[in-house]
């Protein structure tokens, strides 16, 4: 028997054995020599990371992805897309596989203390959500009593559909799912009567349907989930850029700096933060180890905060979510970028 | 190293070259040699692995297994909520492995053999169609049997709420409801319920516990009668007649149960979303089981056809001519000599049946690879810990079947006197 563990571990041993070298590492210097940036991201959920017809990247948590690039490298293009499911995410970024896992990742204590990682911020407030076919009849969360419901594995939804159910003294029975396309295959097949992740994950799934007036997302929302970017535990410096590169464009939307306006706000703004932000003055850049340009090519690859909402998600697109809790502080929201001085 | 001078006569200076050139030695010399190179591979991986975890800031810690799992899981056959530990998650998930690959092992066999005897039937329809099945399904890999079996259930199937309402659909013979997600089958009841035997949170029905021991002494008292039989017939030449006591034995007992507690079938009724009463079988459990036993079943038809065929044929003739029918040639001449070919490899079938159980997480089945290596190591961020206790625990269960496969082959094997 004793043998045997050894040589389990000598197995698992052997999948870890490349975890520590990015782990340890520098990972700044590792992507530049590498001159390309592993994103980990959604392996499919339109408006945040699906793949088109040509297999180019697209949505809200690839903007981020190309925002980074485009800081470090200094060209957007320079990513190489991880998808990882929700239940390979987290074991993918400790392992070295990704830098930066920008996948509507949920920031919890025990993801950020227990797993080692660290959270770089948010960018996007959420909340976990159902959605039934609209012929099913039912219009609350509440009357799902008995119900068979579609629930991704490994995810901080499937902690809280238990919790609401038996707060509710309400019973359920799941289908355990890996990713969203299955969940919506499944959930469009009928072997589920509700389908629960996030709310804006909800939104995104329901437009890829021929039909997205059949289904509702019921008013309910169930929990906070606190959607961003996460790296490491442990490298700082690589944590630093990933959080202030989302500063930069959250900053950068507050600020009215766009990537129509960049090019003239750099020649003439008066705003000294503005100026501080797109590296006129001050020493920014060389705090984190990058130039002084960074974040205004951060800006540049695909714009400010805002743009890219309007651009993937917002109510112009098919998702159509509205800014909601994700409006600038100014705007009534909760998006508030740190001061960049 | 030089020095030639001898010192005895018939035992040669021992030379450090001998240890390769020299036979005696050489044998040991490179077993030393792996022994030490292995020994530095494992004590490099281990060492890696520790350092590695060192510096992600992780250490190796069980102790998440007594902490609230937290999450549901669709098929229980002992209590279990999510304010239950992962530890008990984990035993829910190592109940539906071991279910799952007990009647799958149990339904191959059965199919295995039955497809291994027929494929060398003289009736050309059944030898050819036991083919076509053996081939078919040992040339496709098994994941993609379980996904057609799920793909089949769940896509050809009505929804529950199909069923509703004057113009739903009718259920299989009245009772039987296949669904997308689930059969729904009969439940037997009893009116005059003789309760449940309470273990912990676990409830027994006592009315399991009288059928499965009334079932057992009817196997045992049929072995007596048959021993009693054979004893009878070589004392006196004949022999008495068995089966209708046989009969009674299995037959007697469950009607006198349907009588004494009143037993009724008490049929699945759709109420809200999914059925109630009865008993719902998961697709996902129907089609990870069919997949298993029909695959590993195919293997086994040609492990039965290989073990029948090493029979020499002498064997056949022989029986035939002391008037033996094919059936009974069969079964008392051919089959308990061609055991001892089969019993081997049957061993590695049931093993690789259990082991293949856990693509369990194609259909979503939770099993212990969906519990305890699925979402309890996802949630915990435990992975290292997760895999080293479900490697450990399939090599228990590898070995147990093993074990006690042995022990069967031993009594079945040739005998030599």
């Amino acid at each position: 028997m004793k043998t045997f563990v050894f040589f389990g571990a000598a197995a698992t041993a052997a999948t870890l054995a490349s975890a520590g070298f990015g782990a340890e590492g520098d990972t700044l210097a590792e992507v530049k020599a590498r001159d390309e940036l592993n994103c980990g991201v959604n392996p499919g959920l339109v408006g945040f990371a699906s793949p088109d017809a040509n297999g180019n990247w697209t949505g809200f948590d690839i903007s981020l992805c190309k925002a980074v690039a485009a800081a470090v490298l200094g060209d957007s293009s320079k990513v190489r897309y991880v998808p990882l499911t929700g239940q390979t995410r987290f074991t993918g970024l400790s392992s070295g596989e990704v830098d930066l896992l920008a996948r509507n990742s949920t920031w919890t204590f025990s993801r950020d203390t227990d797993l080692t990682l660290d959270f770089a911020g948010i960018n996007y407030y959420d909340g976990q959500g159902f959605m039934v076919p609209r012929e099913l009849g039912v219009s609350s969360a509440k009357e799902l009593d008995g119900a068979t419901i579609c629930i991704q594995t490994g995810t901080t939804t499937e902690l809280n559909l238990a919790d609401y159910f038996s707060a509710n003294n309400m019973s359920y029975q799941p289908v355990n799912i890996e990713s969203n396309a299955e969940g919506e295959q499944q959930y469009m097949a009928g072997a589920c009567d509700a389908y629960t992740t996030d709310a804006s994950g909800l939104a995104a799934t329901r437009a890829a349907f021929a039909n997205p007036q059949d289904h509702v997302i019921l008013p309910e929302i169930i929990s906070k989930e606190p959607l961003g970017p996460v790296v490491r535990h442990g490298d700082n410096n690589w944590g630093d850029i990933v959080r202030w590169t989302l500063y930069a464009l959250i900053a950068a939307e507050e600020y009215g700096v766009t990537s129509a306006n960049i090019e003239e706000l750099s020649k003439s703004s008066e705003n000294p933060e503005v100026q501080r932000l797109l590296g006129i003055t001050g020493d920014l850049g060389a705090m984190i180890g990058l130039d002084n340009e960074w974040a205004k090519r951060a800006i540049m690859a695909g714009g400010n905060y805002g743009e890219i909402f309007a651009a993937t998600i917002g109510e112009q697109t098919p998702i159509g979510l509205a800014r909601g809790l994700n409006a600038q502080w100014t705007q009534g929201g909760l998006m508030y970028a740190m001061p960049f001085r | 190293m030089t020095d030639r001078a001898p010192a005895s006569h018939d035992q040669p200076t021992f030379r450090l070259s001998m240890l390769i050139y020299d036979k005696r030695y050489r044998s040991l010399t490179f077993q030393v040699i792996v022994l030490i190179l292995v020994m530095s591979l494992v004590w490099w991986l281990i060492n890696n692995t520790l350092t590695n975890l060192a510096n992600l800031g992780k250490d190796i810690n069980f102790r998440f297994l007594f902490t609230r799992a937290g999450y549901d899981i669709p098929q229980q056959l002992i209590p279990y909520n999510n304010d239950d530990t992962h530890l008990r998650a984990a035993i829910i998930g190592l109940l539906n492995t071991l279910l799952v690959s007990f009647l799958g092992c149990i339904a191959a066999t059965i199919i295995g053999v039955a497809a291994g005897v027929l494929r060398l039937s003289k009736n050309w329809l059944f030898a050819r169609l036991m083919t076509v099945y053996v081939e078919i399904f040992r040339n496709i890999p098994l994941l993609l049997w379980i996904l057609i079996i799920f793909a089949v259930l769940t896509e050809i199937t009505p929804t529950p709420r199909a069923y509703r309402g004057e113009d739903g659909l009718d259920m299989v013979f009245g009772v039987i409801a296949p669904t997308n997600r689930y059969t729904a089958i009969p439940a037997i009841v009893a009116e005059h319920s003789p309760g449940v035997l309470q273990i912990g949170r676990l409830a027994i029905p006592w009315l399991s516990i009288i059928f499965i021991g009334l079932l057992i002494a009817a196997v045992l008292i049929r072995r007596w009668l048959l021993a009693r039989a054979q004893r009878i017939q070589e004392e006196t030449g004949r022999r008495p007649t068995t089966w209708w006591i046989t009969l009674a034995l299995f037959v007697v007992p469950p009607v006198a149960l349907w009588f004494l507690f009143g037993l009724y079938l008490e049929v699945p009724e759709l109420t809200g979303f999914n059925f109630s009463g009865g008993i719902n079988l998961d697709n996902a459990f129907v089609a990870l089981w069919l997949a298993l036993s029909l695959y590993t079943g195919a293997f086994i038809a040609e492990i039965v056809r290989a073990g029948i065929l090493a029979v020499n044929k002498g064997q056949t003739e022989a029986a035939y001519a002391l008037g033996l029918r094919p059936n009974r040639t069969m079964n008392l001449v051919i089959l308990p000599q061609a055991l001892r070919v089969i019993v081997p490899p049957l061993i590695s079938q049931y093993l690789n049946l259990t082991k293949n159980s856990s693509l369990a997480i194609a259909v979503g089945y939770m099993d212990l690879r969906g519990t305890l290596g699925g979402t309890t190591a996802n949630q915990t961020g435990r992975e290292l810990e997760s895999i080293l206790l479900m490697m450990l625990i399939y090599l228990a269960i590898s070995l147990t079947i093993s074990g006690v496969m042995n022990i069967y082959n031993n009594r079945v094997r040739l005998k030599e006197r």
